[in-house]
C-alpha cells in the first residue's frame, strides 16, 4: 500500500467510519464519494457500529507477502448491527468460528511495509466472548 | 504539589493481552529452578501482546474503554499523551496515531512521554496541570507498553504487555474520583538503560533495589503524606509500582502500609511487569471496585529514576461509570498459556526470510 492510499483512508481503516447518503439515506462501506445505491454526490461520513455478527468465512493459511506473522487467519464478513457488511479478518480467535458469531472491532496491526516502511494499521474484529 | 483548581477522574480504562508466559516456562528454556524464580519474584505469569499488537493498538483499546466511562466528547479531549518505552517507531509519535484512532483532534496536544516505567503517571502529572490551569477542559493520559528483557535475562521472566488510559477533567462530585495532591521525586539513578544500539535494556547488578525503587517510591510516598497531613491507615487501597510481586510488599512494610491495602492493586503476580501501565493499570483495578469516600494512594516509579505519587478521593459518580466498559479483571481472568516458540514468534524474536521468491 502507498503512503498516500493509507493516509487517505485511516477513517475508514482506523475508526471504521462508512458514508451515510443524504438523498436516499443508504449507509455504506468503505466510504466513497457518491453513493453506490443512487450515485447522489452527496454523503457524509458517520460512524460504523462496532458490534456484528460474522456471516461468512474462510481460513487462510497462505498470505499475501507481509500477512506471514498471523497465519492461519480467518478472513471475514462481518454484518455490522446496523446491516451494514463490511470485509475483514479475525484476530485472537481461540474457539470455533461459525457464521452468526459474534465479534465486535478491535484496533490492531494490519501488516508492515518491511523492517522501515510505513506499519498499517486498521481494524480487525475479534470473538466477543 | 496541589492543582490551584480542583482535578477529577472522569475515565479509567485498561487492557491486557490475553496471553500468558509462565514463569515456569521461561525457566525451563533456560535450565532455571521455575519454583524458585517464581517465590523469589512472587509472579506466576506475564501477558504478552499478540502478533498484531504494539503499545500504540494496545493504548488505543484502553482509552477506548476510557471514553466510555468519560462519556465525554473524544473532540473534548485537549491533550492527549502517551507514556512509553516500547513505541512502534523510533521517530512517529505514537500518541497521534492513538489520538487519531480514538477519534481526538485535531485541536488537541499530543505527545509521547519516556521515563521508563514512570513515563504514564508522568502524563497525568501534565494533564493534570493542564485540566487545572483552565487550559484544557479534558485531557488523557496513558501508559501502553511491550516491555521485553534480554534472552535469559532475570528481567525477561516479568516484562509484560498492557495498557491503561485516564481521563481528568474540572473537579465534580459526580466524576469517579478527586485529587488531593501529588509529589513528584527524582535523581539520576544508573539502575536501568538501553543505548539506541541495544536491543534489550541493561541494568546496574544490585542497583534496582535500594537506591532506586525503594528510595524514590518511600521517598515520594511519605513526602505526599506530609504533604496532605495523612498517615498510612488514611487509605483504603495502595498501588505502588511493581517490577515484581515482591517490591511492593516490602515498600508498604516500610511505610506502615498494611499489605491488605495492596490487594486489589497489585496484579504483577498475575500479569507480570507492564512498564508504564503498571501503577495505574493497579489504580485502575481499584477504581473497577472502590465505594465513594474512599481514599486511594498511587506511586509509580520509573528507572533513571524517579517516582510520581498521588492521593485520590472516590467520588458519588464513580458507580454511574463503572459498567460502562470492561474491567481489569476481565482481562486478567482471560488467559491464552504459550509456549516460548511462540512468544518469540510473536514478538519479533524469530527473524524471518529465506524461502521460496
Ligand atoms: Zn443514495
Amino acid at each position: 500500500m502507498t503512503v498516500p492510499r493509507y493516509w487517505r483512508n485511516i477513517g475508514a481503516h482506523y475508526r471504521l467510519e462508512g458514508i451515510r447518503c443524504k438523498s436516499c439515506g443508504e449507509v455504506s462501506f468503505p466510504p466513497r464519494s457518491s453513493c453506490p445505491k443512487c450515485h447522489s454526490k452527496d454523503v457524509e461520513v458517520v460512524q460504523l457500529p462496532r458490534k456484528g455478527k460474522v456471516v461468512s468465512f474462510s481460513l487462510l493459511r497462505s498470505p499475501p507477502n507481509g500477512f506471514e506473522a498471523y497465519v492461519p487467519y480467518y478472513v471475514v464478513v462481518v454484518e455490522l448491527e446496523n446491516g451494514v457488511r463490511v470485509l475483514g479478518t479475525l484476530t485472537d480467535v481461540f474457539g470455533e468460528v461459525k457464521e452468526g458469531m459474534e465479534v465486535e472491532a478491535v484496533f490492531r496491526k494490519i501488516s508492515e511495509d518491511g523492517e522501515e516502511g510505513l506499519i498499517h494499521y486498521g481494524t480487525k474484529f475479534r470473538p466477543i466472548a | 504539589m496541589k492543582p490551584k483548581n480542583p482535578v477529577s477522574v472522569y475515565g479509567w480504562g485498561s487492557y491486557v493481552p490475553p496471553y500468558r508466559l509462565t514463569v515456569a516456562e521461561i525457566s525451563r528454556v533456560w535450565g532455571r529452578d521455575p519454583v524458585q524464580y517464581e517465590e523469589e519474584l512472587n509472579v506466576k505469569e506475564k501477558a504478552v501482546a499478540g502478533p498484531d499488537e504494539d503499545s500504540a493498538t494496545m493504548a488505543v483499546e484502553a482509552g477506548r474503554n476510557a471514553l466510555s466511562r468519560a462519556g465525554v466528547n473524544p473532540k473534548d479531549i485537549g491533550a492527549l499523551y502517551v507514556g512509553t518505552e516500547s513505541p512502534p517507531y523510533a521517530v512517529k509519535p505514537t500518541a497521534t496515531t492513538v489520538a487519531e484512532a480514538l477519534g481526538v483532534g485535531p485541536f488537541s496536544l499530543a505527545a509521547d512521554l519516556e521515563f521508563a516505567c514512570k513515563a504514564g503517571t508522568e502524563g497525568l502529572q501534565a494533564t493534570i496541570a493542564l485540566v487545572s490551569s483552565g487550559m484544557i477542559k479534558y485531557g488523557m493520559a496513558i501508559g501502553s507498553d511491550t516491555a521485553q528483557g534480554g534472552p535469559g535475562d532475570h528481567l525477561e521472566y516479568t516484562a509484560a504487555s498492557g495498557a491503561t488510559a485516564i481521563i481528568v477533567g474540572p473537579g465534580s462530585k459526580d466524576a469517579a474520583a478527586t485529587l488531593e495532591g501529588s509529589v513528584s521525586f527524582v535523581s539520576d539513578t544508573p539502575d536501568f538503560w538501553r543505548r539506541y544500539a541495544a536491543r534489550y535494556p541493561s541494568h546496574g547488578e544490585g542497583f534496582t533495589g535500594e537506591p532506586a525503587y525503594f528510595k524514590h517510591v518511600e521517598g515520594a510516598t511519605r513526602a505526599l503524606m506530609e504533604e496532605l497531613g495523612l498517615k498510612p491507615s488514611d487509605f483504603d487501597y495502595v498501588v505502588f509500582h511493581q517490577p515484581n510481586g515482591r517490591y511492593p510488599l516490602t515498600a508498604a512494610r516500610d511505610l506502615g502500609i498494611s499489605p491488605s491495602a495492596l490487594k486489589v492493586g497489585l496484579l504483577s503476580p498475575m500479569i507480570g511487569n507492564t512498564y508504564a501501565a503498571a501503577s495505574i493499570t493497579g489504580f485502575s483495578a481499584v477504581l473497577d471496585v472502590a465505594k465513594p469516600g474512599q481514599r486511594v494512594l498511587v506511586t509509580s516509579f520509573g528507572s533513571g529514576a524517579g517516582s510520581d505519587s498521588f492521593s485520590f478521593v472516590i467520588e458519588d459518580g464513580i458507580e454511574a461509570r463503572r459498567d460502562k466498559a470492561r474491567k481489569v479483571m476481565d482481562y486478567v481472568s482471560k488467559r491464552v498459556e504459550i509456549d516460548y516458540a511462540l512468544y518469540l514468534k510473536f514478538r519479533g524474536g524469530i527473524r524471518l526470510g529465506g524461502g521460496a521468491k
